[in-house]
C-alpha cells in the first residue's frame, strides 16, 4: 500500500469508529445536559443494544446473509425492536436507580450509576458468558470501489462502512433536529437550563427527563447494533471501554452539548485510528486519555459548548 | 478369659513390632524413611486432573520398588483448595508447606498444580532449603523474567538460591517454538501482536527474539487494547507492511477472536497471511467468537506445550502404556508430567545419596541428560527444562486438529 492509501484507509476506519462513538456520546451528553448526571450505564446499554438483537435474530434462525428487500425489510424491524426495547431498559434504570436520588447529593446517583453499570454487565456474562460472542454477517460485504466502480486500489470502502455512515447521519441529524425543533425538545432544552422554573411554566419535568433516557437509550442500542452488524463480534464487557470513549467524546465536544458530542466522537475515532498507525497501538488510550485530561485543564467548556455556569 | 484377652492383644501387639521391621527390611530401605508432599487441589472440578496427578507421582515411585539410594519413599498427598470454594486457596497452600517443612522426613515438595499457589508455597520451601518439583506451573515469572512481573523470581528466593525446578516448558518458550514453526512453514515477515499482559506479552517478546535470531523479518510488534471490539487500524497497519504472517501472544479472553475475525475482513487471509498463537488460545470459545470460517481462513496454527499421548516414545510411551494398564483410564493432562516430577525428585536424591534438603536441591540443579516423557533435557540454572518438544495444531472441519511434532 502507498502511503496516502493508508493514510485514507486509516481515515475510513476512523470515520466508522468516530460514527459510533458519536452515536454513544450524544446518549451520554443529552443525559448530562438535562439531570446532570454522569450515567455510567450508558455504555452497558450499548452493549444491550448488540446482545438483544442478536437473541432476536437467533430466535427467528436469521444467521445469513440478507439480500435484496430483506435488508430493509429485516433490518428496519430490527432497528425498531433494539431502540424500543434499550430506550425502555434506560428509562426503567432511571425509574429504579436515580429518580429516588433526585435531590440527594450529586455524587449519590453518580456512584448508583457505577452500581448500575456493574450489575448490567454481570448479568449479561451470565446471560451470554464470558467469551466474545459472533453476530451473524447481517449486512452484505462488498468493496465498493473495486467491485462496483471498479476502481483499482488496495483502499476497502464497502457497503458496511458505507451502511455505518449512512445510518447513524441521519439518526444524529433526527435527534439534534427533535432538540431544536420540536416542543418536546424545546421543554426538554427547558428542563436542562433550569428545572424548577421550567416546572414552574407548566412542563412536566419528570416526563422529560423519562424521555431523555428514552431517546438516550434508543440511540446507545442503535449504535450497539450498528456495531454488532460492522465487527460481527461483541463480549460483555464492550460497553465498559465504549462508554468511557464516549464520555470522553462528549466531554471534548462541551459535556451537554449534542453537536458537541457528535463531533468529539468523530475526534477521537480519527484521532484513534491515526494513533494506531502512525504512533502505536500501544499509546492510543494513552493520547486519547491525555487529550482528554488536556481538554479538561484548558478548555472545559470542550470544542463547542459554552463556559459552564459556576453553581456554588 | 481376661487374661487371655489381654495375651492375645499383647501377642498380637508384639507380633507387629516384631513384623514391621522385618517389611522395611524386605523393602531393603536400610537408610531410613524419607517423605514426598504433594499439594494441588483435590475436590471439585479438580478431582479427575489431582487423582490423574496423584497416579503419575504413585507411578514413579512404584517403579522404583519404593525405594531410592536406599531409602524407603512414602508420598503424602495433600489438598490445597479451600473447601468452601473448592478452588485453590493461598492459605490453604501455605498450611500445606509448612506442614511439609515441619516434617523432618519430607525431603522433596511436589506441587503446585496452580503458578498463584506456587507464588505461595515456593519462598516457604526455599527458606528451608527444600526442593520443589511442579508437575503443571508454566508462568514464567516463577522461574525467570522474560514474562514475569517486576522483582521476580527473586521474589520467589529468600535464601537466594532458588528451590524450584519444572520438568514441563514455561510459557514463554512457546514464542521461541512458534518463531521456528513460522520460519518451517516458509514465512518471512512477520507482524507480532499481544495482549499486553503478563502471559501473552511474554510469550510475543520472546517470539520476536527468536523470530530476529533465525532470521524472520520483524515488521512490526504492537500491543493492542484488547477491550476495543475495534482492530482495523491496527489490521490496517499489518496490511500496509505486506507481513505473511501475524502472531499473537494473548489468550481467548483477550481479543484474539476480534483480530482473527477482522483480518478475514480486511483479506488478510490464506495463502497470503496466517494466523499463529500459542496454547492460551487453544479453546473452542476461539473458534466459536471468531467463527470457525474466519479461524480457518486465516489458517489459524497454535503452539501447545506438551505432545500427544500417542506421540510420545521412548520414557514417555512406556510410561503412557503403563498408566493405562495400571489404572484403566486414559492420563489426564498433567498425569505424565506429575510422574516426571517424582523421577526428578527421586533423581534428586539418589545424587545427592543423602538424607539432607540442601544437598538434594543442589542436585536437581545438576541434572543434565535426563530421559523424561518428552525426551532427553537439562535443568538450568533457573529449574527451568531446556525441552523445546511441543505440538503443532491447526483448525480443520471446525476444530483443533494435530498436526506435527515441534522438536527444535
Amino acid at each position: 500500500m502507498e502511503w496516502y492509501e493508508v493514510l485514507v484507509q486509516q481515515t475510513i476506519n476512523g470515520l466508522t469508529r468516530g460514527s459510533v462513538f458519536a452515536l454513544i456520546a450524544m446518549g451520554y451528553t443529552m443525559v448530562y445536559g438535562v439531570i446532570e448526571l454522569i450515567n455510567f450505564a450508558h455504555g452497558d446499554v450499548f452493549m444491550l443494544g448488540l446482545f438483544i438483537p442478536l437473541t432476536v435474530v437467533t430466535l427467528l434462525g436469521v444467521s445469513t446473509t440478507l439480500v435484496g428487500w430483506q435488508i430493509l425489510g429485516v433490518l428496519l424491524p430490527l432497528f425498531l425492536v433494539t431502540m424500543l426495547v434499550t430506550g425502555a431498559i434506560n428509562l426503567t434504570i432511571d425509574r429504579v436507580a436515580y429518580r429516588p436520588l433526585r435531590r440527594a447529593p450529586r455524587l449519590a446517583p453518580l456512584i448508583t450509576a457505577i452500581g448500575v453499570s456493574f450489575m448490567i454487565e454481570n448479568l449479561a456474562m451470565l446471560w451470554k458468558g464470558p467469551a466474545p460472542i459472533p453476530f451473524p454477517d447481517l449486512f452484505p460485504n462488498v468493496d465498493i470501489l473495486n467491485a462496483w466502480l471498479g476502481i483499482d486500489t488496495l483502499i476497502y470502502f464497502t457497503t458496511k462502512d458505507l451502511f455505518v455512515v449512512v445510518v447513524t447521519l441521519p439518526l444524529m441529524l433526527a435527534l439534534e433536529l427533535f432538540v431544536t425543533r420540536t416542543r418536546w425538545g424545546k421543554a426538554m432544552r427547558a428542563t436542562a437550563q433550569d428545572r424548577e422554573t421550567a416546572a414552574a411554566m407548566g412542563i412536566n419535568v419528570e416526563r422529560m427527563i423519562m424521555l431523555t433516557f428514552f431517546t438516550g437509550g434508543a440511540l446507545a442500542g442503535a449504535a450497539g447494533l450498528i456495531q454488532g452488524m460492522y465487527y460481527n463480534i461483541g463480549q460483555w464487557w464492550m460497553g465498559y471501554q465504549a462508554g468511557l470513549r464516549a464520555f470522553t467524546a462528549a466531554v471534548i465536544g462541551g459535556i451537554g452539548n449534542m453537536p458537541g458530542a457528535a463531533l468529539g466522537g468523530l475526534f477521537i475515532g480519527f484521532l484513534s485510528a491515526w494513533s494506531d498507525q502512525y504512533i502505536s497501538a500501544r499509546w492510543t488510550n494513552a493520547l486519547v486519555f491525555a487529550i482528554l485530561i488536556l481538554f479538561l485543564v484548558f478548555r472545559p467548556q470542550g470544542l463547542l459548548g459554552e463556559r459552564p455556569p459556576d453553581r456554588t | 478369659m481376661k487374661f487371655w484377652k489381654i495375651t492375645a492383644a499383647g501377642a498380637a501387639l508384639l507380633g507387629l513390632l516384631v513384623w514391621a521391621p522385618a517389611t522395611e527390611a524386605q523393602k531393603q530401605c536400610p537408610k531410613g524413611k524419607i517423605k514426598f508432599y504433594t499439594s494441588w487441589p483435590m475436590q471439585g472440578a479438580m478431582i479427575p486432573e489431582g487423582t490423574g496427578m496423584k497416579n503419575g507421582v504413585n507411578m514413579a515411585v512404584e517403579e522404583a520398588g519404593g525405594v531410592v539410594a536406599g531409602f524407603c519413599v512414602e508420598v503424602v498427598n495433600l489438598d490445597d483448595a479451600s473447601p468452601q470454594t473448592g478452588k485453590w486457596d493461598g492459605a490453604v497452600e501455605a498450611e500445606n508447606a509448612n506442614k511439609a517443612v515441619a516434617d523432618p522426613d519430607t525431603m522433596v515438595y511436589i506441587g503446585t498444580y496452580n503458578s498463584g499457589a506456587a507464588k505461595v508455597s515456593i519462598p516457604i520451601n526455599n527458606r528451608a532449603r527444600m526442593l520443589q518439583i511442579t508437575p503443571a506451573n508454566t508462568y514464567p515469572g516463577l522461574t525467570k523474567k522474560s514474562g514475569a512481573a517486576p522483582g521476580e523470581p527473586e521474589i520467589y528466593r529468600p535464601t537466594g538460591a532458588p528451590n524450584y525446578v519444572r520438568p514441563i516448558p514455561a510459557d514463554d518458550i512457546q514464542g521461541a517454538v512458534g518463531a521456528r514453526w513460522a520460519k518451517k512453514l516458509g514465512h518471512k515477515k512477520v507482524f507480532i501482536l499481544d495482549d499486553q499482559e503478563l502471559y501473552g506479552k511474554g510469550i510475543a517478546d520472546v517470539f520476536e527474539a527468536e523470530a530476529k535470531k533465525i532470521g524472520l523479518q520483524v515488521v512490526g510488534h504492537e500491543g493492542i487494547d484488547f477491550k476495543q471490539p475495534d482492530q482495523k487500524p491496527v489490521l490496517t497497519k499489518i496490511r500496509a507492511t505486506g507481513a505473511d504472517l501475524v502472531y499473537m501472544g494473548g489468550v481467548v479472553e483477550t481479543g484474539a477472536q476480534v483480530v482473527i475475525r477482522q483480518m478475514k475482513d480486511l483479506g488478510l487471509v490464506m495463502p497470503k497471511v496466517r494466523f499463529i498463537g500459542p496454547d492460551g488460545l487453544m479453546e473452542d470459545t476461539l473458534i466459536s467468537g471468531a467463527t470457525c470460517e474466519a479461524v480457518q481462513a486465516v489458517g489459524t496454527h497454535i503452539t501447545f506445550a506438551s505432545l500427544p499421548f500417542e506421540q510420545l516414545t521412548g520414557v514417555g510411551g512406556k510410561a503412557y502404556r503403563t498408566y493405562k494398564e495400571k489404572y484403566k483410564i486414559e492420563p489426564t493432562a498433567y498425569a505424565l508430567y506429575a510422574y516426571d516430577a517424582a523421577r526428578v525428585a527421586m533423581e534428586a536424591v539418589k545424587r545427592a545419596g543423602k538424607k539432607d534438603r540442601e544437598a538434594i536441591r543442589a542436585a536437581a540443579f545438576g541434572l543434565r541428560g535426563f530421559e523424561g516423557i518428552n525426551g532427553k533435557f537439562n535443568l538450568d540454572e533457573n529449574g527451568d527444562t531446556d525441552s523445546k518438544v511441543m505440538s503443532g495444531y491447526a483448525v480443520e472441519n471446525c476444530k483443533f486438529k494435530f498436526l506435527e511434532v515441534l522438536n527444535f
